[in-house]
């Protein structure tokens, strides 16, 4: 077996959470003749996957809360990895904000914005 | 905390499985293979995310089976460096917290790196915050079970694979089993305003 490339992209929990539903799904339409043939491990890695994603901010996202989320974000100029971790996080204090943020846009964000970004992410809430 | 990391295998199709599509038994096998399991210098392979490349498939000569190289992206949990996580406390001991994620539970949080100050209650074997404000100092208990958001520092990856037949015999018969290391461990730290227990920083 051989990596080709260990990073080839990042995944939001919200990406990851479709991916095990929709394959929780598959798996249950196919039938039950796999139960005790090997795939007790992916059984395991799969429940206890979607038990803890199932209780982050991301089971109430959509795709279209997602898009809208970094087109507000645009103009904040910040990392991909700081974005994703604000939607896979959904702040809604500024001391929550700052954390996955560089130190030049802490101040940045914690004076200007905390409404801003959680507003966006509250779409998420109702 | 989840990355898509592509990779190439051989997979091997025994002849009783040719009435299956293709593409089902190769995502079985591969599931069959990695989910769940740590690889080196990779991380904690989830599952399939899809099958990008499928080669010719070979019958070799004394095997029945098919041999398919196939191109295939896997989810895989490998949180970067600095990356926030929520986690709960599994339980304290002396050299720190220990934290789990339910799918992932070799996070350790050293003693240096919780919030200062910071005690070891022998008693009741639980980390305490001596949070210091001006009527006094409050006792903060690390509780098992609680919820608490962390920062990851470090990661470490341990080769598991087994070694041959070593070549000191006198440690053979006398030993129990060799201790079992975490193929994959990552190291948290609580020392910054925000991190820690998630009842300590939401405001009543």
């Amino acid at each position: 077996m051989e990596v080709k490339d260990a990073n080839s992209a990042l995944l939001s929990n919200y990406e990851v959470f479709q991916l095990l539903t929709d394959l929780k799904e598959q798996r249950k339409e196919s039938g039950k003749n796999k139960h005790n043939s090997g795939q007790q491990n992916l059984n395991t890695i799969t429940y206890e996957t979607l038990k803890y994603i199932s209780k982050t901010p991301c089971r109430h996202q959509s795709p279209e809360i997602v898009r809208e989320f970094l087109t507000a974000m645009k103009s904040h100029k910040l990392t991909k990895a700081e974005k994703l971790q604000l939607l896979n996080h959904r702040p809604m204090t500024a001391v929550e904000i700052q954390l996955p943020c560089a130190l030049q846009v802490r101040r940045k964000m914690c004076v200007a914005c905390p409404e801003t970004v959680c507003s966006f992410l509250l779409f998420a809430v109702a | 905390m989840f990355v898509l990391v592509e990779m190439v295998d051989t997979v091997r199709i025994p002849p009783w499985q040719f009435e299956r599509k293709l593409n089902d038994s190769i995502a079985e096998e591969l599931n069959k293979k990695l989910a769940n399991k740590v690889v080196y210098n990779v991380g904690l392979c989830i599952c399939l995310f899809d099958i990008t490349k499928l080669e010719d498939a070979y019958v070799f000569p004394g095997d029945g089976a098919s041999h398919t190289k196939v191109h295939f992206r896997y989810v895989v949990f490998h949180p970067f460096l600095d990356e926030i996580l929520i986690g709960k406390i599994k339980g304290c001991s002396p050299e720190g917290v220990h934290v789990s994620l339910g799918f992932f539970d070799d996070i350790l949080i050293p003693p240096e790196s919780l919030q200062q100050p910071a005690k070891f209650d022998e008693a009741e074997q639980v980390w305490v915050w001596e949070y210091e404000t001006e009527e006094g100092a409050h006792d903060l208990y690390m509780d098992t079970g609680e919820e608490i958001r962390f920062r990851v520092v470090d990661e470490s990856f341990v080769d598991t694979s087994p070694t041959g037949p070593s070549s000191a015999e006198a440690t053979s018969s006398s030993e129990e089993l060799p201790k079992k290391e975490a193929p994959y461990t990552l190291v948290g730290s609580i020392s910054e305003p925000g991190l820690g227990l998630l009842s300590w920083w939401t405001s009543s």
